[in-house]
């Protein structure tokens, strides 16, 4: 990379090809995966993508302590950072947005509302219900049906029961992570490395243990609620969001994992801390779209 | 910084360089555009004659399908990426992208992507053959199981655009020189800024669709089927939040290329450069709000029917702004009809014809007769061919003086430009009748009264695709053995930055941020 005047242009990079190879043998694999192949080639996209990821972030990170970010490149990095988030946001609009569609309008009609036909036609005695527990198909098909409604739903399982309720302690547990990443950027920013640490280390615990109770929730859903993917559209929209989410929490985790260690390792400053503050942002925002799930998938159902 | 371009192959594999990544992105496209338009070419002989001749009709929905697919991801959206990347630093005066390591990615993933699309052409099953709007269930319950490709291939497509409109909205709003406020940005940065805000919007949401796609089709999900309390609409609202919004991503830097090529060969500034503006954003915006206007036949409450038609005619309003203003910066001007200004006016032209289309599909109760006729294909076609692929043509005739340092032949300029002129009013225009008539839109066959205009509309594609030779040739013969040119103004009433460099434009502009007044 070279300087000049206030401007920055790096010099020639092999990440690029690197990583599109990576994601392009991953597509490949991916594709040829989930029609039985094995899975060989898309882990061999994966580990090109991790190990060029590794080796991208490093040189991001070598380049900013050796002084050579510009104060302009590192705005523009927020900026990249930020809008990566909105799209993610878009990303979850989707599948909320199909959950209010289902929800609001696809299964009144399934169920005659609005004098369409397709009710008495094709699901006659249709009832629709949120959570869906009997699907169309039941209904017409009974024990041939494809599509089977869970035994039992998740939704808000009534006040008695309510401390033993699992999302409560889930969304206490984000809760909590997004408060203690917050304290981590303030001891920061008051030059208190140990509490900095510390506060960190914290929120990626409970990010752990966010995904734990999320596996256990889901082992549970599987062996004891006979919920599933595939239990009609109540199982469909509750994995994919929860499932999707859960995902990001993934990804979250790691990336305050590798600042918490970098941490230790004496990186960033009160005044620069770049990939803190982005994976901090990136936190907060999985955080938010929690309390989208808690609501509209757990709560009001 | 003062070095110029490594040697071998390894300058265009491991380049961070804008102008590198640029060309890389406008041969891809160009690349890309004769693929779709082979496709396209076997569409039309097929159609030729009523009854089958060449190919089976299971092959003719997987060249449908391809051909639109190639066209809108590859040879269009690319096209304007690679423009953004040459022309944006230029005209911001930045001496790169923001994110330049990033850009060579986006645009790496590219060939990767769609080598994996077209060879599902040769696998078991054959390629995607649902559409390039790919409804379910057409697309999971009915697709052959390359399916699978297609949606880990958008996938990376959709990245690649997410990360290529990061980058531009990066270095718009942080890399201009000093001086240069927002309103005083060229036309064309505007509505890339503007686009590259879509694309960040939409292009997550058609991840989505395609992810509900692929796990109904191996997971057993019911997004799409009624049978477990889904609904096959879904898809089409999933589908149009981003499809209609896409059709704006292709036009709005197309507009902006307009915007710059009708005041260099009228020689007067551009009539109106802030409604200018706020029309791109007011389009921008509206985009977001009237996407159930494919819908209207699927079924639809009429409150539902209603608004959308009304508020799909609103868009008609900034549209209108903008070509009234393309016009008066015509009016009176010093006018002299080069072949990018050529290819200009006859997008304003032909643009127009297909806004006003579009405003007949609008209205939902015709719409009932037009729906998914060849109606709606001259319409769509008038607005993408005539006007983002004209008008990527003139930019490529109005600039590349610039990046090469040497003059196209303007003669053979001229007669490419009245050969794709011809050709495509010869395919296209007749296809409304055919579409008013009743023939239906994604057949591979036809009643007879339809065979005179199919006959007359294939001679026209074969003319059109004629002319794409000849523009090649002309570009390869310029960059070749143009005539050299060296003045930094290649047109006398060019304004702006770009224009200031030496030419050709030397591998680093701007290396100090030039003063803008
Ligand atoms: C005044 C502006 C416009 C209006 C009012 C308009 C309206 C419409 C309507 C109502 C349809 C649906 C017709 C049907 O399926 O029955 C349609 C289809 C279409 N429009 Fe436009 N349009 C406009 C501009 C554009 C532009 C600028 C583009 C792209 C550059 C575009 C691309 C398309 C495409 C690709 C389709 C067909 C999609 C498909 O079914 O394959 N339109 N338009
Ligand atoms: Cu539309």
């Amino acid at each position: 990379m070279s300087t000049e005047s206030n401007y920055y242009v790096p010099e020639q990079s092999r990440l690029p090809i690197m990583a599109a190879t990576g994601m392009g043998v991953m597509a490949y694999g991916a594709g040829s995966w989930v029609q039985g192949s094995s899975a060989m080639v898309f882990l061999a996209g994966v580990l090109i993508m991790v190990f060029t990821l590794y080796t991208w972030f490093s040189t991001v990170i070598k380049e900013n302590m050796a002084g050579m970010n510009s104060d302009q490149l590192k705005r523009s990095y927020v900026w990249g950072m930020s809008w990566f988030i909105f799209s993610e946001v878009m990303f979850f609009a989707c599948f909320f947005g199909a959950l209010w569609y289902v929800r609001v309008l696809v299964l009144p009609w399934l169920g005659g509302e609005g004098g369409f036909a397709s009710n008495t036609l094709l699901w006659e005695g249709f009832e629709p219900a949120w959570p869906l527990m009997t699907t169309p198909d039941m209904v017409a098909n009974g024990e041939a049906a494809q599509f089977k409604g869970p035994d039992q739903n998740m939704s808000f399982p009534g006040w008695d029961k309510l401390f033993s309720w699992l999302p409560l302690w889930n969304t206490v547990v984000l809760m909590t992570s997004s408060v203690t990443v917050h304290m981590a950027h303030t001891a920061l920013k008051n030059h208190n490395r140990t509490k900095f640490n510390a506060w960190l280390g914290l929120t990626v615990l409970l990010g752990a243990i966010f995904l734990v109770l999320q596996v256990e929730e889901y082992i549970h859903a599987y062996q004891h609620m006979g919920l599933t993917l595939e239990s009609g559209i109540y199982g469909t929209t509750f994995f994919m969001l929860t499932g999707f989410h859960g995902a990001h929490v993934t990804m979250g985790t790691i990336m305050l994992l590798i600042q918490f260690l970098r941490g230790l390792k004496g990186h960033f400053t009160h005044d620069d801390a770049f990939g803190f503050e982005a994976a901090s942002w990136y936190w907060h925002f999985v955080d938010v779209v929690w309390v989208g799930l808690f609501i509209f998938v757990y709560v009001l159902a | 910084m003062a070095h110029g371009p490594a040697k071998g192959i390894g300058r265009w594999l491991f380049t961070t360089n804008h102008k590198d990544i640029g060309t890389m992105y406008l041969w891809f496209s160009f690349a890309m555009f004769l693929l779709g338009g082979f496709f396209a070419m076997v569409i039309r002989a097929e159609l030729f004659q009523p009854g089958m001749q060449i190919i089976r009709p299971e092959f003719f929905n997987q060249m449908t399908t391809m051909h639109g697919l190639v066209m809108v991801f590859g040879a269009i959206m690319p096209a304007f990426v690679g423009l953004a990347n040459w022309l944006i630093p230029m005209m911001i005066g930045a001496p790169d992208m923001a994110l330049p390591r990033m850009n060579n990615l986006s645009f790496w993933i590219l060939p990767f992507a769609f080598a994996l699309l077209a060879s599902t052409l040769f696998m078991e099953g054959g390629a995607p053959n649902f559409g390039w709007t790919f409804y379910a269930p057409l697309s999971t319950t009915y697709a052959p199981s390359t399916v699978n490709y297609f949606i880990f291939g958008v996938h990376i497509m959709g990245a690649s655009s997410i990360m290529g409109s990061i980058n531009i909205i990066a270095t718009v709003l942080n890399m201009r020189a000093p001086g240069m406020t927002l309103m005083k940005m060229p036309m064309f940065v505007w509505t890339w800024l503007i686009t590259a805000f879509l694309l960040i919007a939409v292009m997550p949401v058609l991840a989505g669709a395609v992810t509900m796609m692929l796990m109904d089709i191996n997971f057993g999900t019911s997004f799409f089927d009624a049978a477990g309390g889904g609904d096959p609409v879904l898809f089409q609202h999933v589908f149009w939040f981003f499809g209609h919004p896409e059709v704006y991503i292709i036009i709005l830097p197309a507009f902006g290329v307009i915007s710059h090529i009708i005041p260099t060969f009228s020689r007067k500034p551009l009539f109106g450069y802030s409604s200018m503006v706020y029309a791109t954003a007011s389009i921008a915006f509206l985009s977001f709000i009237v996407w159930a206007h494919h819908m209207f036949m699927v079924g639809m409450p009429i409150g539902g029917e209603l608004y959308f038609m009304y508020a799909t005619m609103l868009i008609a309003v900034p549209t209108a702004a903008k070509v009234f203003n393309w016009v008066s910066t015509m009016f009176r001007g010093s006018l002299t009809y080069e072949t990018p200004m050529l290819f200009a006016i006859a997008f304003v032209i032909l643009f127009t014809i297909g806004g006003f289309t579009g405003l007949m599909l609008a209205i939902a109760p015709s719409d009932v007769q037009y729906h998914d006729s060849y109606f709606v294909v001259a319409h769509f076609h008038y607005v993408m061919v005539a006007g983002a692929v004209f008008s990527g043509t003139a930019a490529v005739y109005y600039w590349l003086p610039k990046w090469c340092g040497r003059m196209y032949n303007e003669t053979m300029g001229k007669v490419q430009f009245w050969i794709s002129f011809i050709g495509f009013n010869i395919t296209f225009f007749p296809q409304h009748f055919l579409g008013l008539a009743g023939m239906p839109r994604r057949y591979a066959d036809y009643a007879l009264q339809f065979s005179d205009w199919n006959m007359i509309s294939s001679i026209g594609a074969f003319i059109y695709g004629a002319s794409q030779l000849l523009f090649m040739f002309n570009v390869i013969r310029t960059i070749k053995a143009g005539t050299p040119v060296s003045e930094p103004k290649t047109w006398e009433g060019a304004e702006g930055l770009e224009w200031t460099v030496a030419t050709p434009a030397p591998y680093h502009t701007f290396s100090t941020p030039p003063e803008v007044k």
